[in-house]
């Protein structure tokens, strides 16, 4: 548990040093290299604020029409049988087909319940451990032409659902509800 | 994909608002969304700057094709069926660990060429081999050292301890990459 804690603490500042010294070693001008990738971050980020304005706006107002509610309610007997909060299944799928669309609801959950809630501590645990299968997956497959793409879809769907069930459990262990 | 998931949103939620008499809100809804998001780009660019900053330092001292190359045993444990000197090893190596350190952008070239590789070892050339299932899932269940987009959100959003959530996320997905390791080593055993 103290572990858990350290190594969350400890991981961005051990990173940045190990990096630094790592690219004095091997004669790289770290600050050039510093300033030139943090202007591409700043392109970055500034390209993908036409899709998050798109998708914000549309979870906004789906959140005002009282539809993310209902859909949770529908799901809630579902998932009775476990302590899942059935809010947070819509975001579990939609992560697997889009990751901007995911995105949208979990700024959604931190806007309505905040990050430091039991429920915003899940989603941000579960978007670090899945990927968006069903994207990833068509992408590589046709790029090569495989129409049977044999176990690759059960085996990706076993690991993610593993993925979402460890964090669930650890975010109840580590912070509590 | 987006394309209809996103018209389906705007129409579904304003229909549902039109009957059950919620207009207003939706209306103040879709202004104060939009005019957060810009916040929220703003708020989040610094972070996102700063990682890429660091990241651009590793790349330019080589840092994925020296932590690629140590890979070796591991690729001999996942992949049997590629021989060492395989391109296609290279091309694996640098996907997964550029997807371990996050850098999305720098994954997808190399695990697509990977895949041609691949192809290349295939006999069927229309049916998925071991290796590229493998390769697959764990791609997919990638172990990522953090999410740096996760934490400057949780920043933005006012957490008082946003990178709380770097050592779950870390067993969290080291335990569905074996998962998935596993899985794809059953049913190779299986099929074989």
């Amino acid at each position: 548990m103290i572990l858990i804690i350290w190594l969350s603490d400890w991981m961005i500042p051990i990173i940045i040093l190990g990096i630094v010294i790592y690219g004095l070693l091997k004669n790289v001008n770290v600050y050039e290299a510093f300033i030139e990738g943090a202007t591409d971050g700043l392109q970055v980020v500034f390209d993908i604020l036409p899709t998050l304005i798109g998708l914000m706006m549309a979870v906004g107002i789906l959140r005002s029409s009282g539809a993310l509610e209902g859909v949770s309610r529908l799901i809630k007997p579902l998932i009775s049988f476990s302590q899942f909060p059935s809010e947070v299944v819509p975001i579990a799928l939609m992560r697997a087909f889009s990751s901007s669309a995911a995105t949208g609801l979990i700024l959604d959950i931190f806007k309505t319940y905040g990050p430091d809630s039991f429920i915003g501590r899940l989603v941000s645990i579960m978007f670090g451990c899945t990927e968006t299968i069903f994207y990833t997956l068509s992408v590589y497959f046709m790029s090569v032409k495989i129409k049977n793409s044999r176990y690759t879809l059960v085996g990706a769907l076993l690991a993610t659902f593993i993925g979402i069930t460890a964090s669930y459990y650890l975010a109840l262990w580590i912070f509590g509800i | 994909m987006l394309n209809y998931l996103w018209s389906f949103m705007i129409i579904f939620s304003i229909l549902i608002s039109g009957f059950s008499g919620g207009m207003r809100e939706v209306t103040t809804s879709a202004l104060s969304s939009a005019q957060g998001a810009v916040e929220l780009c703003i708020k989040t660019a610094g972070i996102v700057a700063l990682w890429m900053g660091i990241m651009r330092i590793a790349e330019k001292a080589g840092l994925i094709d020296a932590l690629a190359r140590k890979m070796t045993p591991l690729l001999d444990f996942l992949f049997p069926d590629v021989p060492r000197e395989h391109a296609a090893r290279k091309y694996i190596a640098t996907n997964l660990i550029a997807n371990f350190l996050g850098l999305g952008w720098a994954a997808t070239p190399p695990g697509l060429k990977a895949m041609k590789e691949l192809q290349k070892l295939n006999k069927g050339k229309s049916v998925a081999s071991h290796a590229m299932c493998m390769f697959l899932i764990v791609n997919i269940s990638c172990v990522q050292l953090l999410s740096i987009n996760m934490i400057s959100y949780r920043t933005s959003y006012g957490s008082a301890n946003p990178t709380e959530i770097i050592a779950p996320c870390i067993i969290a997905t080291l335990l569905s990459t074996l998962t998935a390791i596993l899985f794809a080593k059953i049913m190779y055993r299986k099929e074989r």
